[in-house]
C-alpha cells in the first residue's frame, strides 16, 4: 500500500509516486493537445457571428412555435416512403450480409483470402455514413427513395455482417463436431449446427439495425434521397421554421415509437 | 417466439406427427412459430407488405442505366484514387474534422459526466433523475446532421458549430451508457466509503469513478470513432470538416477524389479501431 510520511505520520496515498506522476503527465499531454486543437478551430470561426448567438437561436426557436400542424396531412405520404426505405433497406442489407458474416468467420470461412475480403467489405461499409452513400447513390440512380433505399443497405451490411459474424466465431463448438461426426455435409452443418446457435442474435441484430434505419432516413432527403428530410430541407431551405417544427415532432414520434418496438422484439428474442 | 406459439395444433399431436415423419425418413426441424395460423398470417402480411413497399418505389429504369456509367466510374475510381489533385483541400478538410473530432469529444465527454451520474437512479434523486434522463432523451432522438442544421443557423458556418453539434450529440450516447453502468455497479464499496463518512465527492470518486473507469475509458474511445464519421457528414450542411470537400467533389462527379476521401476514412476508423482494442486490452 502506498504510504507517504509527513513527520512520521503515515498518510495513506492512493497510488504510487511514479504512477501518480504518470497520470498527471497524461492528464497535462491530453490537455495541451485539446487546447491545440481548440485553436484550430478557433482560427477557423468567424466570431462576430457568435456574438448574437443567442438572439438567433431565441428567434429561431420563437418561430417555431407554434409547429405548423396544417402540414401534417401532407406528411403521411413521406414519412410512409421513410419507414418504406428503412424496412426494405434493411432488408437488403441483412440479405448480402448475412453470407458475407459466414465468409468473414474464423470458424466457418471457406478460405483466409474470401475472409479476407469480407472483412474488407465489411470495413468499408461501417466506416461510411449513410448519407454519404446516399449522396453518391444520388447521382448513380438519380434522386427518389431507391437511392435512399439502396444507401440504408450498404451502410447497413457493414453492422450487420460485423455483429454476426462476431457472433458466429462465439458459437458452442460441441454441436458443429456432432453432427460433423454423423457425416453431415457443410451446408447440413451451418443449418443445424450453427444457425439455431446464432438466430436470436440475428434477430435481436437485425431489429436494432431497423430501429437506427429509421432515424437515419428520416435524413437522407436532405441529400435527395427520398422520405420525410425532403420536406424537411424544403421547408428548411424557405425558412418556413413553423413547418420544420412539424416535421422534428414527427421525427420524434416515429422514433419513439420505432426504439419502443426494436426493445419490444429484442426482449422477447433474448 | 415461443410465445406466438399457442394455436389449435396440440404440442402432443405435432410431436407425434413429427416422429412418424422423421420414421420415414422425413424428419424436419421444429418450425419457428408453432401455430399453423400463425405462420400463414405472419408470411401474409410480410407478403402484403412487401407489395405495397414495392408500389411505393418509383425508379425511373432509364435514369438508371444512365447512371450505371457513373457508377462504373465510381467503382472504377477506387483502383485510382486520386489523392493529389485536390490534395490541400484534403489535408485541411482531414485535419479539421480531426481537430473537431477531439475537441468535441472532450467537451460532450465532459458534459455527459455529471449528466451521466444525475441520470443513475442509485446516486441521483428522483427530479434530477428525471432532469437528466430529459436531456438524454433529447440529445439521443435526433441526427447529427439536424442538430448541425440548427447551429449552423445559430452560430453560422465552420468548424464551431460542428464542434457544438459532435459534443451535443455525445452527450446523450454517453451518458445514457454511463448512468446504465453506475446502476450496474457493486453496492458494497458505495456503502464502504459511506460508512466511513466520507463526503459526496469523494463517494463518488473513490467508490463509484474506480467501478466504471475502464468502461468510460472504452466508450469514450468508441464516440471518438463515432464523431469522426459523423464529421464526414455534417461538413454537407456546412458544419466544416472534411464533409464539405466530400461534398463538393461528389457533386463535381470528380470520383477520383471521392474515392481517395473515402479511402482515407476508411482507413483513419481502421486505425482507430485497433488503437481502442489495444487500449481496452490495456485498461481493463
Amino acid at each position: 500500500m502506498p504510504v507517504k510520511h509527513v513527520k512520521d505520520v503515515p498518510v495513506w496515498q492512493r497510488r504510487e509516486p511514479l504512477k501518480q506522476y504518470a497520470i498527471w503527465a497524461g492528464w497535462m499531454l491530453g490537455g495541451m493537445l485539446f487546447l491545440l486543437c481548440w485553436k484550430v478551430i478557433s482560427d477557423n470561426t468567424i466570431w462576430e457571428f457568435m456574438y448574437d448567438a443567442g438572439t438567433q437561436a431565441g428567434s429561431l426557436l420563437g418561430r417555431m412555435v407554434p409547429p405548423d400542424w396544417s402540414i401534417t396531412g401532407s406528411l403521411m405520404m413521406p414519412l410512409w416512403d421513410t419507414i418504406n426505405i428503412a424496412t426494405v433497406g434493411t432488408a437488403l442489407g441483412i440479405l448480402i450480409a448475412f453470407p458475407l458474416a459466414f465468409l468473414a468467420a474464423r470458424n466457418t470461412t471457406p478460405h483466409p483470402a474470401l475472409r479476407a475480403l469480407a472483412l474488407g467489405i465489411i470495413v468499408s461499409s461501417r466506416s461510411i455514413n449513410a448519407l454519404i452513400w446516399a449522396m453518391l447513390l444520388v447521382t448513380i440512380v438519380g434522386p427518389g427513395i431507391f437511392a435512399g433505399m439502396l444507401a440504408i443497405a450498404l451502410r447497413s451490411i457493414g453492422f450487420v455482417g460485423k455483429l454476426l459474424y462476431e457472433a458466429i466465431e462465439e458459437i458452442h463448438p460441441t454441436p458443429v463436431e456432432a453432427l460433423s461426426s454423423t457425416g453431415a455435409s457443410r451446408t447440413q452443418v451451418l443449418a443445424y449446427a450453427v444457425w439455431p446457435q446464432i438466430l436470436p442474435a440475428f434477430a435481436g441484430i437485425s431489429v436494432y439495425r431497423w430501429d437506427i434505419n429509421i432515424r437515419e432516413a428520416t435524413t437522407l432527403g436532405l441529400v435527395g434521397a427520398g422520405g420525410i428530410g425532403l420536406q424537411m430541407n424544403a421547408a428548411i431551405n424557405n425558412l418556413a421554421w413553423a413547418q420544420v417544427a412539424t416535421v422534428f415532432v414527427l421525427i420524434f414520434a416515429t422514433v419513439i415509437v420505432s426504439e419502443w418496438v426494436s426493445a419490444k422484439v429484442r426482449h422477447a428474442v433474448i | 417466439m415461443s410465445s406466438a406459439g399457442t394455436g389449435s395444433a396440440s404440442p402432443s399431436a405435432l410431436e407425434q406427427q413429427r416422429i412418424a415423419h422423421a420414421r420415414q425418413g422425413r424428419w424436419r426441424p421444429l418450425p419457428l412459430v408453432r401455430s399453423q395460423h400463425w405462420r400463414w398470417f405472419i408470411n401474409l402480411s410480410v407478403l402484403l407488405y412487401v407489395v405495397l413497399a414495392w408500389l411505393s418505389i418509383d425508379v425511373n429504369w432509364s435514369r438508371v442505366a444512365q447512371g450505371m456509367e457513373r457508377g462504373q466510374d465510381f467503382v472504377g475510381a477506387f483502383l485510382r484514387p486520386d489523392f493529389t489533385s485536390r490534395g490541400g483541400e484534403i489535408l485541411t478538410g482531414l485535419w479539421e474534422s480531426l481537430t473537431m473530432t477531439f475537441t468535441a469529444t472532450v467537451i460532450g465527454v465532459a458534459l455527459a459526466i455529471p449528466v451521466g451520474l444525475g441520470a443513475a437512479r442509485n446516486i441521483a434523486p428522483m427530479p434530477v433523475y428525471f432532469f437528466c434522463r430529459a436531456i438524454i432523451a433529447i440529445t439521443r432522438t435526433f441526427q447529427e446532421i439536424i442538430i448541425a442544421i440548427l447551429f449552423v443557423t445559430m452560430f453560422g458556418f465552420g468548424p464551431l458549430a460542428g464542434v457544438f453539434t459532435l459534443a451535443f450529440a455525445t452527450i446523450g450516447f454517453m451518458a445514457k451508457l454511463l448512468a446504465e453502468d453506475i446502476e450496474d455497479t457493486q453496492k458494497e464499496p458505495l456503502e464502504a466509503i459511506r460508512a466511513t463518512g466520507g463526503g459526496w465527492l469523494q463517494w463518488i470518486n473513490y467508490a463509484v469513478q474506480p467501478q466504471v473507469m475502464p468502461r468510460l475509458i472504452g466508450l469514450s474511445l468508441y464516440r471518438l470513432d463515432i464523431n469522426f464519421r459523423e464529421s464526414a457528414v455534417i461538413g454537407i450542411v456546412g458544419a466544416g470538416g472534411i464533409g464539405a470537400t466530400l461534398n463538393t467533389s461528389i457533386n463535381r462527379y470528380d470520383y477520383d477524389t471521392s474515392a481517395a476521401i473515402l479511402l482515407l476514412i476508411i482507413v483513419i476508423v481502421l486505425m482507430s479501431e485497433y488503437l481502442s482494442g489495444y487500449v481496452r486490452k490495456w485498461t481493463q
